[in-house]
């Protein structure tokens, strides 16, 4: 057998690919591209929910918020260690993100208002999230596959997390709310966009598709969150924004909107409000922190030398 | 009296946790972020169950919400040094160096003292701040002994903050009144962890600068007041809510 055919038979026998097997260099790129933006989106993703830890409004919502932030650096690290295994180091990657090349959740680029918005990240990014990444539990290449199972954990105490914000906003005042309405109305349809282009315009998913990289369509997907969703929007008292919204006995699911693809597609090329916000606080940190990790490098070396010195003498 | 006492540590737990919060995300390299956010995370285990006892010896007419979330920045009694802003990364290490050192020193002696909650948070909190120190120190070795910028901003941030250390081990009226560990007494032993580390780092021991003190009575910087602007706009916009 090539080693194409062996590859392949992997493949269709739902064994893993490991970092040392033979992939084919598309496979590979693939990877490293899917990888790449999901690490990026954990390490932009820290951005919006951070902006709140300081106004959290009691000491457990503080100290939860700033716990599950605590997990997305998590499972940025996870994500850019996986990425490594197939030869892209960390410090590329992240050269990519910051000028630009590399992409990241279009969700993130999205403004954290007001309390409810951390309450609804949790309630429908991370329910979003969790539905493209549970999948990913079962990818075919091995070491995403098993980041992914502890991602897919964490995300789901999140997701529970969220919820009961709503929760404690739906059963408080009209404040509250009216506060929780407002952020379902702003955060609903840029969720929808999180299952990417419709299928019969998305150009890499039938080859991902193949690979068992990805084992559910944009649309399947999101149509399996329409229908999760509403449910829930119903208990909490909020009312979904979309006007086409209706139970579908035949499909048995909701037929729903369509959704804004000039406005998705302008925030992925970089216009959506914060794109740049996002970007040049990634960067900051990054440079303002160079001095400090060049500081921890050269110490290592003196200490290293220092007992190589030791052990001569 | 003792409530004084209680929201004084919690108080100070707090607002360094609150501090430390301000870096996530924003942190030098992601393992120092998820270090941080770790650390971030105890103070504020640590000051929920100090504000509940407080709570409790209030007559549980506060929840350790009302008491962190309404109270006006004369009526906060952390140490002046925890509320100094975080500055650059240097900055924040050294000041959270020189409290870990006296909050291990702290922990040991109130492990020993008679009130028995105190005693029991104070076990569970030794466990963290042994690491928290072991954390700091190890980053004071690191930037002092690194490169020249390193040194250079580490020895600007240890002579900036030299003069909010010394409250650290002042000893507040509410403590000579209670039976429980008196600050002044680890004065000699604060200083010489610090410069043993110091040494280590090749950094200078800083020339006796004048001393700032008043936190623990309620005496603060211009900072805290932003501080709790911030922390408290919740609470404070929209009174009585449950979230």
């Amino acid at each position: 057998m090539t080693e194409q055919e062996i590859f392949d038979k992997k493949i269709d026998d739902d064994v893993r690919i490991e970092p040392k097997d033979w992939m084919p260099e598309a496979y590979r790129k693939t990877l490293i591209r899917q990888i790449s933006q999901h690490a990026h989106s954990e390490y932009v993703g820290m951005l919006p929910e951070a902006n709140w830890i300081t106004r959290a409004p009691t000491l457990r919502r503080k100290a939860t918020l700033l716990a599950k932030v605590q997990d997305e650096a998590g499972h940025g690290l996870y994500l850019y260690s996986a990425m490594e295994t197939l030869g892209m180091s960390r410090q590329q990657s992240l050269d990519d993100l910051h000028s630009g090349k590399a992409k990241y959740s279009s969700i993130f680029n999205y403004p954290t208002l007001t309390w409810a918005d951390i309450g609804t990240i949790g309630w429908l990014v991370d329910g979003a999230a969790i539905l493209n990444q549970v999948p990913l539990c079962r990818t075919s290449y091995g070491p995403y596959a098993r980041a992914m199972v502890r991602v897919c954990k964490e995300e789901s105490f999140h997701q529970r997390q969220g919820f009961e914000i709503m929760m404690a906003l739906s059963a408080g005042t009209a404040e509250q709310k009216e506060m929780a309405q407002d952020a379902i109305n702003r955060w609903w349809w840029p969720t929808l966009m999180m299952f990417g282009p419709k299928d019969s315009e998305s150009g890499n998913s039938e080859l991902s598709m193949r690979w068992r990289i990805k084992r559910f369509s944009n649309d399947e997907l999101r149509q399996k969150f329409v229908d999760m969703m509403v449910p829930q929007a119903e208990f909490l008292g909020l009312k979904v924004p979309d006007e086409k919204l209706k139970w579908n006995a035949e499909k048995n699911g909701y037929d729903f909107g369509e959704i804004d693809w000039e406005e998705f597609w302008r925030v992925v090329k970089g216009h959506g409000q914060c794109n740049k916000q996002r970007l040049d606080a990634r960067r900051k940190a990054h440079d303002d922190g160079a001095w400090v990790r060049e500081a921890a490098t050269a110490y290592a070396e003196k200490r290293a030398q220092r007992e190589a010195t030791k052990k001569g003498a | 009296m003792k409530q004084d006492y209680v929201l004084h540590l919690a108080d100070t737990h707090l607002i360094l946790g609150q501090r430390l919060g301000e870096w996530c995300g924003h942190n030098v390299v992601l393992e120092q972020d998820i270090a941080m956010s770790n650390i971030a995370l105890d103070l504020l285990g640590q000051c929920r169950s100090l504000y509940q006892y407080a709570a409790e010896l209030g007559g549980n007419k506060q929840t350790e919400d009302q008491l962190a979330f309404l109270r006006g920045e004369r009526q906060y009694k952390n140490h002046l040094l925890v509320e100094q802003p975080n500055g650059d990364f240097a900055f924040t290490i050294a000041r959270q160096f020189f409290f870990d050192v006296y909050h291990q020193l702290l922990c040991e002696e109130l492990v020993k003292c008679s009130d028995k909650q105190l005693q029991a948070i104070a076990e569970k909190s030794l466990k963290e701040v042994r690491y928290h120190l072991t954390w700091s120190s190890e980053w004071m070795i690191r930037l002092g002994d690194g490169t020249t910028e390193s040194h250079q901003r580490l020895q600007t941030a240890v002579n900036e903050l030299w003069m909010w250390t010394h409250e650290l081990t002042t000893t507040a009226s509410y403590e000579e009144a209670l039976d429980v560990p008196r600050p002044s007494d680890f004065k000699a032993a604060w200083h010489a962890k610090v410069s043993a580390i110091l040494k280590e780092a090749t950094l200078e021991i800083p020339a006796e600068s004048t001393k700032q003190a008043g936190g623990k009575e309620g005496v603060h910087t211009e900072h805290l007041g932003f501080i709790l602007s911030e922390m408290q706009m919740m609470q404070r916009t929209y009174p009585g809510m449950t979230w």
